[in-house]
């Protein structure tokens, strides 16, 4: 009951729906960047939506199974081959033991989710198979995978009918340019109130250094800082705090230039100033970002951070209702 | 010290209790985040005490950010209330200051520091207005250290020292961070001390490095079998200065399932510090001999 990595791809890291509990020690929650992915590639195998599944970065993978099992491809267009012939992707396809799953050129997006029917069974660590490489934890012995690695299967999947599929309507990814809303906050009164209309007016680009910790924009206006003396602990450079949490999505813009949006993998603390927060409906659509994409911050306020997470939670619904549908 | 809160999205509240660090401000986040702990509030999810502010996550479909804010607030004023006596434990960790690795990656990384000719304990010693690097070894191992937030990444801790602000160590972090630390180095940057708990990246002085590991995923090391992470906000160090043969000797002991690092249940009461930090200090240290 397992498959084998002939080739990993450029990154490509077992992850779950992560491993809450541990942000307190410096142990991020980790898991895919994009959920709504996961959860959609699990369903339409038949798995638990937190199943471990395969995320993989701009490049897929090459795997060879040992055994029949259904296979979905939710996120990036990342077109799946069997044996050199096309798949669909966000659609349950049969893959015999003997066949191998390969990818073409990436289409569109950055991150594929790949789920496998049983899911990727590799031991647990804090309750969690998800990855996370700085602290060796989850994944193969604690790191993304290798060529040669045997990934194990679970069973208890449910029986599934090959052409499942996520309709297109439900299928959700960042436009162009993208748009994040951002919650205003956390150390937002130390920037000028022309900085914090610049930062929502320029137009920002993901830069290289984009990855699971974090995504770095470039291309706005540094930000002007309020003039203040700086507090005992805090550090000299005006973006500098005395060292505090940093919340998942939040945003620091060291030194007043290139803001950093912290994701799954994120650094749980240290001394930069945040000026507010991605909220919870849009950190699925960071994972989907390719370095260079042109990206605006839109400001919102909680009501409608709060509306925007009842939005997502109705997608998710959706996808439940219309594969479970289809399903019977 | 009036506390200042913010949403961090939907899912976070960040509660600033001062923008300035101090004892006061660190003990303060500390008994809110225990008495947020404790009230076991529907809806939250996680509880991060950092220095000198903390941070609350939650589910927003299980509880309004408004009503975690008011609960936040009331808990606030009966912390504000609450004696600031904690009880908690002082570890000696045995540190082996200047040595042959954390020397090496300073010399590999000179150009992204202030000042490329000399080491980075001679320039702490030096910002600090002490004479050597002898002078500076004393005054860092001299007085206790409380960890007052565990984070950045894995198990690491900031430590901040337990002495008059007068006293306090403070050095600028490098010019530009270094992409390389060796694992364990001992770091310091502004007025907070650090443990690297991972090799990595990282912006701090360094000025030595511990043979006692202090995360372990593999969960193989004695101490380090019930939880993978030593640390926790509130422990007290004092370092121990080893020499190379104490420094192998230690790691041997870890290597070979021995070691077990030097500790003492004790109670720290901040009024009591405060009237007298040395011998305070003095006291609080009797507890590991």
């Amino acid at each position: 009951m397992s498959i084998k990595v002939i080739h990993p791809g450029l990154a490509t890291t077992i992850q779950d729906l992560g491993r809450p509990g541990y942000y307190h020690l410096g142990i991020p929650i980790s898991g895919a960047m994009d959920r709504l992915a996961l959860r959609s590639a699990n369903l339409l195998v038949g798995n638990d939506e937190g199943a471990a599944g395969l995320e993989s970065v701009f490049v897929g993978p090459e795997l060879e199974f040992t055994q029949d099992a259904m296979v979905a491809v939710c996120g990036a267009e990342l077109p799946p081959r069997v044996d050199g012939e096309p798949r669909e992707t966000w659609t349950a396809f049969p893959v015999k033991a003997g066949q191998v799953l390969s990818f073409d050129f990436l289409k569109g997006g950055a991150r594929a989710y790949i789920a496998i029917s049983g899911g990727i069974n590799t031991e647990p660590k804090l309750s969690s198979r998800s990855t996370y490489a700085i602290g060796a934890l989850g994944g193969v012995n604690g790191r993304a995978v290798q060529p040669g690695d045997t990934l194990p299967l679970g069973n208890g999947a449910k029986a599934v009918r090959e052409g499942l599929a996520v309709p297109q309507a439900l299928r959700r990814g960042p436009g162009n340019p993208a748009e994040l809303r951002v919650l205003p906050g956390l150390y937002w009164h130390r920037i000028t109130e022309q900085a914090q209309k610049d930062f929502f007016d320029d137009t920002w680009k993901v830069a290289n250094e984009a990855d699971r910790m974090g995504y770095r924009f470039q291309g706005g206006k540094p930000l002007e800082f309020v003039e203040r003396e700086q507090p005992f602990g805090a550090g000299a450079d005006p973006s500098n705090i005395t060292d505090a949490c940093y919340p998942y999505g939040s945003v620091q813009v060291p030194s007043g230039t290139e803001p950093i949006i912290l994701h799954r993998d994120a650094v749980s603390g240290g001394g930069y100033f945040m000026i507010g927060t991605v909220i919870s409906a849009d950190m699925d659509l960071i994972g989907q970002l390719q370095p260079h994409t042109p990206t605006n911050f839109v400001q919102v306020d909680m009501e409608e951070a709060l509306a925007a997470r009842q939005e997502r939670a109705a997608t998710l619904s959706a996808i439940r209702e219309t594969l479970a549908g289809q399903r019977a | 010290m009036a506390a200042r809160y913010s949403f961090g999205g939907d899912e976070h509240i960040f509660v600033e209790v001062d923008e300035a660090m101090s004892l006061e401000a660190f003990f303060k986040s500390l008994s809110i985040t225990n008495a947020v702990r404790e009230s076991k509030i529907d809806g939250v999810t996680e509880i991060c005490p950092a220095n000198a502010s903390f941070q609350v996550k939650f589910d927003p479909d299980r509880i309004a950010p408004d009503d975690l804010l008011a609960e936040l607030k009331a808990l606030e004023s009966t912390a504000s209330q609450a004696e600031a006596v904690l009880a908690t434990r002082i570890v000696e960790i045995p540190v082996f200051y200047q040595d042959p690795w954390t020397h090496e990656t300073l010399m590999r990384f000179r150009e992204r520091h202030q000042e490329p000719k000399s080491t980075d304990i001679e320039y702490a010693a030096k910002v600090n207005g002490l004479g050597s690097a002898d002078d500076f070894i004393k005054a860092h191992s001299g007085a206790p250290w409380f960890v007052s937030m565990v984070g950045f990444v894995a198990g690491l801790p900031f430590l901040y020292q337990m002495v008059e602000r007068k006293r306090q160590l403070q050095v600028p972090k490098y010019l530009r961070p270094r992409t390389d630390t060796p694992k364990l180095t001992i770091g310091h940057g502004g007025c907070f001390g650090c443990i690297y708990s991972v090799r990595g990246a990282g912006g701090y002085q360094m000025f030595g490095i511990t043979p006692m590991p202090i995360f372990d995923p593999k969960q193989e090391i004695s101490y380090l079998r019930d939880f993978m992470v030593f640390f926790r906000p509130g422990d007290i160090v004092k370092w121990k200065p080893v020499d190379r043969d104490g420094y192998d000797a230690a790691v041997a002991d870890v290597d070979a399932g021995r070691f077990a690092p030097r500790m003492a249940n004790v109670t720290f009461d901040l009024n009591a510090f405060n009237a007298g930090p040395d011998a305070y200090n003095q006291k609080l240290e009797e507890a590991l001999r």
